[in-house]
């Protein structure tokens, strides 16, 4: 079985676009939302859920008013501020560290599992999909998105699917680097802005770190000439295939306006450049 | 005054609709400073081209265990306490994992033997300089670098002088962001008009609610998809700002790295606005 994770230095350069138009050619594949932060796919999938699972991570403390003498240990030790002055956690900056229910000299914190989000296997007119949702406000998305990858693998393994297409984190940050975790490729969509080159080279030098073979799209081509030769440049520099490019266009929107792909929306157009690019990254795979 | 610009994830146009205000608030004599908070891709320095100082290096604390001290594979104390693995028994000594650690400072409270150290560890730098006049300060955090928000609480505090500082936030709904917002007067949350746009726009609202934060919306391409974001919010009853027209012009001298606010035809005036609906809805506060 292979993983191809899709991925984007920042958010909006149309990943997701570009993943669940992948998701419309091909062979039969299983789908994995690791963009759990704003998990988007299931606008355009509309995914009937089969499965859902509570997602825990880490500790959450709580102080009992009854045991609490209000000695101030606890917020005093507390490194991150999570402890207000009438000795209550404050849930969205607590990390959990365990410091306050060491130092209580009077037994007044528990602590208990923290639930952090939901995760679900579903079906889709695509084939099942994995997917999760982050509480507002949590952290460690890191684990959920581990915990996503592993388990589109499992679905993968049980249907006896060749292919896992990932929908990746942005950022360079902890969810991106689970994310590329186990993968065999990546595929990097670009689009022609000064920001988003510079991105590019940061999460290039993330799958170069993790010796992943990649291969990139370029998106909203038409935009800016002169950056989409730099960035071909880039890629022929740096061992990046261009796996195709895709049009500054309306149709983009118009395809997410009605929950559509954008190879169902227009399967004669963009449909034509997405199977393309699907059979250029076959090739390689 | 300070204000964070966020939205629920990235590419709505986050960063340009504060670079831009910035440069408004500027040509309007308004003594303005900027903080690039969204650390792991700072940007604005794109748009706002900043003369820097040299970048200062940024650390947190991380234990340094003295061996001579420690008791050894009898207490291993430390890495029973360690709620994120960062501490391991290696052959015949006590390892730091740096990267995992959070610095909470439970492993040397736990040390029956005064065996463990604070040492430091550079998660990223921060740099401040000039932009025209704008006071600008932007952060970049360690490639591989999980841990952003003390890198993010750090540049913050690089300007507490300017009359109205915008921060430029991280995309998401997580700790880095609720880091970012800490503090702030008001915040604005940027969104397009289409189905993406909205749900995460939603999900940015209801974190706002939960930390009791003043907001309004600026909808940014306007015009390029549907009117569901307009409604969402009059029927949340969300002040909206203004609205940035969609334009091809207005892509392509973004991609570029170029300012808008001053270029695009009916943006100086939607900047206004946005800028009076702030301290329209701020007054009430000051
Ligand atoms: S677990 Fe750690 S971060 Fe949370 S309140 Fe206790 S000491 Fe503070
Ligand atoms: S350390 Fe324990 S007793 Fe003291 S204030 Fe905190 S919870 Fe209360
Ligand atoms: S400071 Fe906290 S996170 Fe770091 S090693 Fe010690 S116990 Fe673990
Ligand atoms: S707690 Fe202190 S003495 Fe015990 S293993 Fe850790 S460093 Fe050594």
């Amino acid at each position: 079985m292979k993983q191809i994770v899709v991925i984007s230095g920042k958010g909006g350069t149309g990943k997701t676009s570009v993943v669940s138009g992948l998701a419309s050619v091909g062979p039969k594949k299983v789908l994995s939302d690791c963009d759990v932060d704003a998990a988007d796919l299931h606008l355009i999938l509309k995914p009937d859920v089969l499965e859902t699972n509570d997602f825990f991570s880490g500790e959450r403390p709580e102080i009992s008013a009854d045991k609490c003498t209000s000695c101030g240990l606890c917020a005093e030790h507390c490194r991150f501020d999570a402890i207000s002055d009438d000795f209550q956690i404050i849930p969205e900056k607590c990390e959990g560290c365990g410091v306050c229910s060491y130092v209580c000299p009077a037994d007044a914190v528990s602590t208990l599992p923290r639930k952090c989000g939901q995760w679900f296997i579903s079906d889709t007119r695509f084939g099942k999909m994995v997917h999760a949702a982050l509480g507002i406000g949590e952290e460690n998305s890191g684990k959920l998105v581990t915990t996503v990858r592993n388990a589109s693998a499992e679905v993968a393994e049980k249907e006896g699917v060749e292919l896992v297409l990932v929908d990746g984190s942005p950022g360079v940050g902890c969810p991106v680097i689970a994310s590329l975790t186990n993968a065999d490729m990546a595929l990097l969509v670009a689009e022609p802005t000064v920001t988003a080159m510079h991105d590019l080279e940061r999460v290039h030098s993330l799958t170069k770190h993790f010796r992943l073979p990649s291969m990139a799209i370029i998106n909203k081509c038409g935009l800016n000439p002169e950056l989409e030769e730099t960035i071909r440049k880039f890629c022929t520099e740096n061992d990046v295939t261009l796996a195709g490019e895709l049009p500054y266009d309306r149709t983009f929107t118009r395809a997410q306006l009605e929950k559509k792909s954008i190879v169902e929306y227009d399967p004669d157009g963009l449909g034509k450049k997405i199977e393309q690019i699907w059979n250029s990254i076959e090739l390689k795979l | 005054m300070r204000i964070a610009i966020a939205s629920g994830k990235g590419g709505t146009g986050k960063t340009t609709v504060a670079v831009n205000l910035a440069a408004y608030l500027d040509s309007q004599d308004i003594d303005t400073g900027f903080i690039d908070c969204d650390v792991e891709e700072p940007n604005a320095h794109f748009f706002l081209k900043p003369e820097l100082g040299p970048a200062k290096e940024e650390t947190l604390p991380v234990p340094e265990i003295i061996t001579d001290k420690c008791l050894g594979e009898s207490c291993k104390k430390c890495i029973e306490q360690c709620r994120f693995k960062s501490l391991i028994w290696m052959v015949s000594e006590v390892l730091v994992f740096a990267e995992l650690c959070h610095g909470c400072g439970l492993c040397e409270l736990a040390c029956p033997a005064d065996a463990i150290t604070e040492g430091k560890r550079v998660v990223g730098t921060t740099s401040t300089g000039k932009a025209g006049d704008i006071n600008f300060a932007t952060a970049l955090l360690k490639i591989g670098e999980a841990m952003s928000p003390p890198l993010i609480k750090a540049v913050k505090k690089a300007d507490s002088k300017s009359e109205v500082v915008i921060t430029d936030c991280p995309p998401g709904t997580s700790c880095p962001v609720i880091e970012a917002i800490e503090g702030s007067d008001f915040v604005v949350l940027v969104t397009e008009p289409t189905p993406f746009g909205l749900h995460d726009l939603d999900l940015a609202v209801q974190l706002l609610k939960i930390l009791k934060y003043k907001f309004g919306v600026v909808i940014n391409r306007s015009g390029m998809g549907d009117n569901s974001v307009e409604e969402y919010l009059n029927k949340n009853n969300i002040p909206l700002l203004g609205s940035l027209p969609h334009s091809r012009d207005a892509a392509s001298t973004y991609s570029s790295g170029d300012l808008l606010w001053d270029k695009i035809p009916g943006f100086k005036q939607e900047y206004e606005k946005i800028w009076n609906s702030i301290i329209k809805l701020t007054s009430g506060a000051a």
